[in-house]
Order: structure tokens, then sequence, then C-alpha cells
């Protein structure tokens, strides 16, 4: 088991502002391969801008990130894409004119080739890359459980299966590292169910999740360890269970007293 | 084995390949028909297929990749001018069109290139006032390098250029084949119908590959296509690139055809007229592309034809000049599109789909 304790993700001291506003002040933490990893705290405590200085749609002011054994240079989205990162949205961003195949197809860009020149004259190689991107899609809107709306557009998808299809497009670019801006946001108690199965059932198949989500429920059932953020620090690290107890976690997020947990 | 295009056309269902058929037997017949209403319908023709040709070009830029080009002209005169200044007696230059055609292209190329890399950050308006820019700065260059160096030759513009010529084949002159007269706007019709059937089929295969995809993604979403590893500079840039190159070589083709370019041919208002066709036709949509292409291309020339006789007849002089009808029927047609039919007279079906899916939702 010495593989699941090998570190994916290392942030060191990241940190961010926007104007006056410390957004993150020196975050630092470790995500170890095959976990779930859970990143709580009350809004506007640096959740999501974590997310975005981790996939490049930020550059960090201050710190950095090892990834996988190596420095991810955080300046572009699609290279953190490339090294193994993907991602869904807090608000979903999904390409709402396009079916929900199409959607997941887009997502094997990273991991695919054909270039003009094989579009246009449509050789071998390219049909069978075309084709193996679609199989290969198909796969995982089975994968997520809406393979019945693959012909769809994604804006007329129901809510669920929008953040479903979300992460069956972050699937798609083989990430090692899933990360979740609230997937649970606005679903009821049955599709968060379903949801906790789903995320399992991507940790089991060997893609270690980060997850941002308020539902503390879900966070606590779900994950391994936890880091908590509040006015963009992190105020504690640990697994759920002394998470749970730590007094300025509950000073902050959890409340005084924490029923349903 | 059986040929290819035979046997595609017998693995199309039927009615397909029935409209396909008809569809190539009435683009063949066309230009003799035309014919029958004298040379200048010929000649209508060309332009309205060498339009369908800009379209696509510009389809693209706009249509496929979202970006929004108000300078596309820009590729077409840089096309246009690299003929003229390499097939005619301005520089003495005769070269061969498979040299000077490639060339313009690469040469629209580099230009939208040029004028794609510092401009990528911008979006939608602000995309579009640069690029109006572009437009009107390649314009006034042509219109001014005639001096201290006579490169352009100004407003006067480049005369005498040299026809498309295959070996002793000359498009400009008139051929007897099988008895029949052809006459050079027909070959012209016929090399640029050519022509457009492959830029179509480049459109439609770019339109379904991994590339097409990542353009309509970007369109789309832009923050998104990033986040799924999609280089989304190098995208938009190809698609400037591959739109300008689509310019360049309808402006090397019009320099040939026409036989004389000047500045005034390519001013803004033709640039906007390509983006209507896009638009009003539906983009995206290659079929609509063509349709907007081919309205738009043929409504000028009716109008010429109907309107002038119609009012002599009626009044016995001509009150209205069918130029300005032309801009206030052009203008009416666009606000009516616009408020009636958003996605254009022919949008792709899954437009269709997500509006009338829009519309069951509402009621």
């Amino acid at each position: 088991m010495s593989a699941t304790h090998d570190l994916l993700l290392e942030a060191r001291a990241v940190s961010k502002h926007f104007g006056g506003v410390k957004a993150l002040t020196e975050v630092s933490l470790t995500i170890r391969r095959g976990e779930i990893y859970g990143l709580i705290g009350p809004n506007g405590a640096g959740k999501t801008t974590f997310f975005n200085c981790l996939t490049g749609l930020y550059v960090p002011d201050g710190g950095g990130f090892t990834f996988d054994g190596r420095p991810l240079q955080a300046d572009a989205p699609q290279r953190a894409a490339a090294r193994g990162i993907a991602r869904t949205f807090q608000n979903i961003r999904l390409f709402g004119q396009m079916t929900a195949l199409e959607n997941v197809m887009v997502g094997r860009h990273v991991r695919t080739r054909a270039g003009v020149l094989g579009a246009i004259l449509r050789n071998r190689a390219t049909r069978e890359e075309e084709a193996a991107i679609r199989r290969r899609a198909e796969e995982l809107l089975h994968y997520v459980g809406i393979a019945d709306r693959a012909g769809d557009l994604a804006r007329n998808l129901s809510y669920g299966d929008q953040r479903r299809l979300e992460i069956a497009r972050a699937l798609a670019t083989e990430p090692k590292l899933l990360c979740l801006d609230e997937p649970a946001a606005g679903m009821n108690g049955a599709e968060t169910e379903e949801l906790k199965v789903l995320i399992e059932g991507i940790r089991k198949d060997g893609t270690t999740v980060l997850l941002i989500e308020h539902d503390v429920k879900l966070v606590m059932g779900l994950c391994d360890r936890l880091a908590v953020l509040d006015y963009g620090q992190k105020i504690c690290e640990d697994v759920p269970a002394v998470v749970q107890k730590d007094k300025r976690v509950i000073e902050a997020y959890l409340g005084e007293v924490p029923e349903d947990a | 084995m059986r040929h290819p295009v035979l046997h595609w056309l017998l693995r199309l269902p039927r009615h397909t390949a029935f409209l396909a058929v008809t569809g190539g037997a009435i683009l063949l017949a066309l230009p003799f028909v035309a014919m029958l209403g004298g040379q200048a319908w010929v000649r209508i023709l060309d332009l309205a297929i060498l339009y369908v040709f800009l379209a696509l070009g510009l389809n693209i830029v706009v249509g496929f990749a979202g970006l929004l080009d108000l300078g596309y002209i820009a590729f077409y005169a840089v096309g246009a001018y690299t003929w003229a200044l390499l097939a005619s007696p301005h520089f003495g230059l005769h070269l061969p069109f498979w040299v000077i055609l490639p060339i313009g292209a690469l040469l629209a190329c580099l230009f939208g290139v040029l004028l794609g890399a510092p401009t990528l950050r911008l979006r939608g308006d602000y995309l579009a006032i640069v690029t109006l820019g572009f437009g009107e700065i390649i314009r006034i260059f042509l219109n001014n390098l005639n001096a201290p160096v006579n490169i352009t030759n100004g407003p006067q513009g480049i005369t005498l250029i040299d026809p498309v010529k295959l070996g002793a084949f000359s498009f400009s002159s008139r051929t007897e084949i099988f008895g029949y007269t052809l006459t050079g706007p027909q070959k012209y019709y016929f090399l640029l119908l050519a022509l457009c059937v492959l830029v179509v089929i480049i459109n439609y295969r770019l339109q379904h590959s991994r590339i097409g995809r990542a353009w309509q993604a970007i369109r789309e979403d832009e923050v998104a296509a990033k986040a799924v590893g999609i280089n989304t500079r190098n995208m938009k840039l190809l698609a400037f690139a591959m739109g300008a190159s689509f310019g360049g070589i309808a402006g090397g083709i019009y320099a040939a055809m026409q036989g004389f370019v000047s500045p005034e041919s390519f001013s803004l208002i033709e640039s906007i007229m390509v983006l209507a066709m896009v638009v009003l036709g539906g983009m995206g949509h290659i079929p609509g592309v063509i349709l907007g292409a081919v309205l738009l291309a043929i409504l000028p020339e009716a109008l010429r034809f109907g309107v002038v006789p119609m009012q002599q007849a009626l009044f016995g002089k001509v009150l209205v000049d069918p130029e300005s009808l032309r801009m206030l029927i052009f203008g009416l047609a666009l606000v009516l599109v616009m408020r009636f039919r958003p996605q254009g007279l022919w949008p792709s079906p899954e437009r269709k789909r997500e509006l009338l899916a829009g519309r069951e939702g509402r009621a």
C-alpha cells in the first residue's frame, strides 16, 4: 500500500490577492495518491481561488505546486490539463449548444492529436482516432449514468445530469487528479447519494479526487482527509473525525453544535 | 471495384441520392441556362459562387470559432493584389496560377496570423473593432503604396491582369468543346464550382473533427475549453489563418477573372456583406452559409435587372437608383431576419432543435 501514500500534489505556501483582498495566504497542503481530499470552508474562504490557482486559471502571487513529482507551471490551464489535472466548475460550464456526447468528446482533445491535415484528408489514423474518441466518450457517459442523453444538447439536460456530464468531460482528459467544485450544490438527497457512489467509484478506479463541498455530511462521509480554509488561510488539515472536533473549525464553519455528524 | 463517387451515391438514402444527382445536374447546367439571358448573367453566377467561397472561408472564423471578424475582405485583397502583382504587366511578371495561388494563400494566412496574434485576448465587440480597423488599414495601404515606390499603383489599380491559364488553355477566352462554344465566364464558373465543392468538403470535414469540436468549444465557453486542455490561443490562430487562406485564394481568382483590381473593391461594406451572408444564412451551418451567400450576391444584380425596367415601365423614368434600393432592402432584410429568425435562414438542425425546445419550455 505504499503507492497510496505517495504524494500526488503538494501546495507550498500558495498566496493570491486581488488588490487589497487576500484571497489566499500561504496555503500549504498535500494530497496523496488515491485519496478523496476535501476542501471546505465558509463562502469566500478562498476554496475556488485555490482551485483556479491549481488549474492554471489564476497565477498565484506566491508559492507553487508540485504535481506528480514535478513542479506545476501555473500559467496555462491547458498545460495543467495535459499534466493530469481536470476540474468541474461551481457554476456548471458546459458547452451548451453541443450534445452531451460532443462535450465528452471535447474532453478527449488533450489526449488526441489529429490536426488540420488529418481532419481534411480523413486518413486512416484520423478515422481510427475519431472512432476511439467517440467510443471512449460513450463509455464515459455510461460510466456517469447518462448514456441515454448522449444526443441531447448539454443545455437541455437536467441540473443533476449536467453535473454528471461535467464530471464525464473532466474524466475524458484522463486526469490523475479530479477537482470537483461543489458537485452536490443544488442536488436533492437521492441525487447526492448517487453522486457519492459515483465519486467513490472514480477513486476506486484510480483517480485521486479533490472535492470542494458545502454538504458537510457528504464531505465527512466521503473524504479521507480534508483541509479547512477561512479568510484565505488553512486553519486545519486532518481526517474528518479530527477536523469535526477542531475548535477553530467549529467556530469558523461548522457551528457550535454539529447535529448531523 | 465501383467508382468511389458511385459507391458513395449508392450508400446514401434514396431521396438524398436523388437530391445530390439533380442538384449536381442543375449546377452543371446553370451556366448554359444563364447564357440564354446573356453573358452578364453568367458573370453574376461566377460572382455568386465566389462569394459562396468567401463566405465559407469566413464561416471558419465566425461560424466555427465564434470570432467576429469585420475585416475579412482584407485577406481577399491580399490574395487579389498578390495575383495582380505577380501576373500583370505592372512588374512584368507572369507567373503561372499554381505558383501564385499558393503564394496568395500563404501571404493571406500570414496576414491572418499577424492580425490574430495581438488580438486573441479580445472578444466580441472589441475584436470586431480591431479587425475592422485592420481591414481599413490594408485598403488604405493599397491606396497609398504608389509612392515613393510604386508597388500597388494606388487608386488607379492594376489592369491587364493575366487570366487563369493552364498551359495553352486560358479561362478568359472562348473554347470549342464538343461543338459547343464555352465562353470565358462559363469556364470560370466550372473552375469556381470545383473550388467551391472542395471548400465545402474542407469546411464539413473540419467541422466534424477534433479541431472543429475544439473551435466550437471555444465559441461556447472559452474558460471551460481551456480547462479541458484546449490551447485556445493556437486554435484561434488556426481559425484566423485558415479563414484568411481561403480569402486569399478567392481574391486571386477574383483578380484573374476581372483582369483588374483597385482598392475600392475592398471596402468595409464588402466585409460587412460577407459577414451578413454568414449570419443571415445560419452561422456555422454550411448549407445555410451557401444560401446566404447566393441570396445576397444575386440580390443586387436581380434588382439592377428588375427594378430599372420596372420603374421605366411604371413611371417612365428611374426614380430610385437600384444601388440605394439595394442597401435599403439589405438593411430591411437584416432587421427582419434578426427579429424573426435570429438563428439565420437555414440554421443547423441542433440550433433549430434547441430553439424549438426553448419555445416548448416557455409555453
